[in-house]
């Protein structure tokens, strides 16, 4: 039996820093993706909303909180929050509500309107809470553990702010013609490294912004999507698998790793086993990929994807990228959409703006930014707190 | 000085002559865990809540190491006015197989350093508050790593 879902309408509002509610940009991305999808708001079953945590309680219950400004329509309701997978988690439990045939129609939505700066923790005195300790006693800011992962890779592999630079060079060409991205301006080497250090090795353009953003996706049956005789895209399998114990790579937020001195390390880090249940789940490989839209939020971490979405195996990533491979008509294009570099991140909305590329991409639709004959698309990212979550999508 | 000395966070470090993090261990499987905060032991095989309190090692491995470059937001407590930028590494202790994060000790930057280098644990102040100072641990860079 088949275990996949419609994409059937996609929408967004543009990326920017718009000063507005986060609930005004996301029914635009809502009646966007509903308008896309021929589906009227009152034949929407189930809406979820993924959590925003810097919009008081309306943002704690996004979901009623849309459904509120798009009309009471009695339809089933959730939020979701997983930090910067709270998008992907969303649309898994839009998914498995389908799948399970409880519903045919679910709309997923989310928004974000992020402050400036560094995104840093609650306000309060909270000696329990390791996001509040990690600024406390180390100092440590999400580019700290950016510029760790950066730096271990030049030691590791060899990899030069160059190369860095390079990725920040690439998603700012992806992302010139894509008009929902918040950045469309040419980046070149000189401009990187002439950017002030923020987190050595990396500069101020090898790091996102944050941004005001929405994005929102119309999921159906399968059977719903034929009855209108449509062929959509279809999601194969979502990931929003926990890290495995021990685990021995550093995550935001926590100041030190599980201990492997019990038992041993498992064969696959977090990041790996990401993409790889959802590879299991749909029985595609990543050598099916025709692109990948990741999570940038540094340029070094997008070379880590490389090797973690299966692309090329670990230290491989800067050769794929200096052969032009995740470049726009390379072998597997990275972040056509311009990824975060050309965004900055909206967490709610980010891991949704990410199907929504991929389903522009599969279906064709991307203009100038489009993947010639784009097939099978993977999303992923990583959060805090061991969220992280992966969407497999196909024609 | 007459302040009386105090760790910025009670029971995740000793203070004096040889200052090191204070980790728990599980009674049944061995696992250790830091920072030492867990009621239940982190290995998802044992259902152990029983922990004896072990002092970590005081030297490891850089596992990796950056800077910060601006002033990190509130709780951050800067220890500069003007702010001037510090070094952070995330240490491999190899005893204990898990990695701790800290400051570099003061003087030292990211260039002292590599993945590989050898570390030890020191103490430095925090901030000052009713006549005590609360201290933090820090990486200082032992002198065969620090030759550059
Ligand atoms: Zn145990």
């Amino acid at each position: 039996m088949s275990n996949d879902v419609a994409v059937l309408g996609v929408g967004m509002h543009p990326w920017g820093k718009w000063g507005r509610s986060f609930v005004e940009y996301g029914v635009i991305a809502a009646q966007a993706a509903l308008a896309d999808a021929g589906v009227e708001w009152n034949d929407v079953e189930f809406i979820v909303g993924g959590e925003t945590v810097r919009n008081g309680y309306g943002g704690y219950v996004a979901g009623s909180t849309f459904a509120r400004a798009l009309g009471w329509n009695g339809s089933r309701v959730a939020t979701c929050y997983a930090a910067c997978a709270s998008g992907s988690a969303a649309i898994e439990a839009a998914r498995t509500r389908i799948l399970a045939g409880l519903c045919d129609v679910a709309l997923v939505v989310g928004a974000d309107t992020t402050p400036k700066g560094f995104l840093a923790p609650n306000i309060g005195e909270r000696w329990d809470d390791p996001d509040w300790l990690r600024f406390r006693l180390v100092g440590a800011t999400n580019p700290t553990y950016f510029g760790l992962y950066a730096r271990r890779r030049m030691d590791l592999y060899g990899s030069t702010t160059a190369d860095f630079a390079a990725v920040k060079v690439k998603n700012a060409l992806h992302g010139l013609h894509n008009d929902n991205a918040r950045y469309r301006k040419q980046v070149t080497l000189e401009e990187v490294e002439a950017s002030a250090v923020v987190a050595d090795p990396l500069r101020l353009l090898d790091i996102c912004a944050t941004s005001d953003g929405a994005a929102a996706v119309v999921l159906t049956s399968m059977r719903f999507a034929r009855q209108r005789a449509l062929d959509p895209v279809r999601i194969r399998a979502v990931s929003t698998v926990t890290p495995r114990f021990p685990n021995t790579a550093l995550d935001m937020p926590d100041i030190a790793t599980d201990s492997a001195v019990a038992v041993s390390p498992p064969a696959m880090s977090f990041r790996a086993s990401i993409a790889h249940a959802a590879y299991e789940e749909a029985g595609i490989g990543p050598e099916e990929l025709s692109l990948a839209e990741v999570y940038d939020l540094s340029t070094a971490l997008e070379l880590d994807w490389y090797e973690d979405i299966g692309l090329c195996e670990a230290g491989g990533a800067e050769q794929l990228l200096r052969d032009g491979a995740t470049s726009m008509g390379g072998k597997v294009p990275v972040n056509p959409s311009g990824g975060l570099a050309c965004f900055g991140e909206a967490v709610p909305a980010q891991a949704i703006a990410q199907v929504c590329e991929v389903t522009w991409q599969l279906r064709g639709a991307a203009g100038p930014r489009q993947v010639e004959g784009a097939r099978v698309g993977i999303t992923v990212n990583q959060g805090l707190f061991g969220h992280g979550s992966a969407v497999l999508l196909s024609k | 000085m007459s302040q009386q000395i105090m760790p910025a966070i009670e029971g995740w470090f000793t203070i004096g002559e040889e200052p090191a993090l204070v980790g728990q261990r599980c009674t049944k499987c061995g696992t250790i865990v830091f920072p030492p905060v867990a009621t239940f032991c982190t290995n998802p095989s044992c259902s152990s809540r029983e922990f004896s309190s072990v002092p970590l090692s005081r030297t490891g491995t850089v596992w990796s190491c950056t800077d910060a470059h601006y002033q990190p937001p509130p709780p951050f407590i800067p220890t500069t006015d003007p702010f001037e930028p510090f070094a952070i590494a995330a240490v491999e202790l190899e005893a204990e197989r898990l990695v701790v994060l800290g400051q570099v000790a003061t003087g030292f930057g990211p260039g002292d350093l590599k993945v590989g280098s050898s570390v030890e644990l020191v103490l430095e102040p925090l901030e000052v508050r009713d006549d005590t100072q609360y201290v933090v641990w820090k990486w200082r860079p032992t002198s065969e790593a620090s030759g550059s």
